[in-house]
């Protein structure tokens, strides 16, 4: 059986805790420190604009256990149903913030996982999915 | 809340940041580290980052606007113990902390602080 954990955020507090059960589930099906510090970072930044830019800061984090291709990986949705992206591929440049951010977080993540996806639509909420296969 | 105790020794303030903070922890961290620098004249600040496990593109903005910052009210800011997935992550991150002197251990840091201050006095 694949496992999974769920968490709510809706608030700042719980990007913390987002990235600490992110951090633990990675470590859990034995990624490298290096991996763990990069999948943990990516999840604070996908948390915190859920806190930033949805609606009351709230969204849902999934961590589950993934596999392909015989290889086990970690897989990370964050979601929320807030105002939602009119232009996914600006938001995701490097360097684009519609705030006064750095615009680090989403393209960012993109690097330091080995998949990312994002689905979002003005009024239909945001929800990206990333990967990262162990090694 | 997580507290970051801020010590005096000699002429330099030394910070020891927790495992993992809260935004809200870290902008009143760094508005205690102002108010402490401002009320000692501290001329060199060190924050020891040993235990922080994760440094994402707010933490890590956060330290270069705390070295800005302390620089202005004339005090160097060294960050030491980034430990080295950290390190490497705020780089594919795609932050740089530039102009943030950097150093390996809190001893290596202390000893950076003490050196302009050594050559200050010889003058
Ligand atoms: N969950 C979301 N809901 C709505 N808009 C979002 C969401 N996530 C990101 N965005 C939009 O995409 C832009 C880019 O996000 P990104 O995380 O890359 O940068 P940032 O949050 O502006 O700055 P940084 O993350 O560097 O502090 C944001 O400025 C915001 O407009
Ligand atoms: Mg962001």
């Amino acid at each position: 059986m694949l496992d999974e954990r769920v968490l709510t955020i809706s608030g700042e507090a719980d990007i913390v805790t987002a990235r600490q059960a992110a951090r633990q589930f990675a470590a859990a099906l034995g990624f490298n420190a290096m991996d763990q510090s990069r999948i943990t970072t990516a999840v604070s930044e996908l948390a915190r604009n859920v806190v930033r830019y949805a609606t009351n800061s709230h969204g849902v984090v999934h961590v589950r256990e993934t596999e392909a291709g015989g290889r086990i990986g970690i897989e990370i949705v964050v979601a929320d149903e807030g105002p939602g992206i009119a232009d996914t591929e600006q938001a995701m440049r490097r360097g684009f913030s519609s705030g006064n951010g750095l615009g680090l977080g989403l393209s960012g993540t993109g690097r330091l996982m080995d998949e990312m996806d994002m689905k979002s639509a003005p009024g239909e909420g945001t929800c990206v999915t990333i990967r990262k296969w162990r090694r | 809340m997580a507290r970051i105790p801020i010590i005096k020794v000699g002429s330099a303030l030394i910070a020891t940041v927790d495992e993992d903070l809260t935004d809200d922890d870290a902008l009143e961290f760094q508005e205690r580290l102002n108010a402490a620098i401002e009320r000692t004249g501290a001329a060199g600040v060190l924050i020891d980052v040993t235990l922080v496990e994760t440094i994402d593109s707010f933490l890590g903005r956060l330290l270069h606007e705390i070295a800005v910052g302390a620089r202005l009210l004339g005090a160097t800011t060294v960050v030491a113990g980034i430990q080295p997935p950290v390190a490497m992550t705020l780089v594919e991150l795609g932050l740089q902390l530039d102009g943030v002197k950097t150093a390996l251990t809190a001893e290596r840091g202390l000893a950076m602080l003490a050196a302009p201050s050594r050559a200050n006095r010889a003058r």
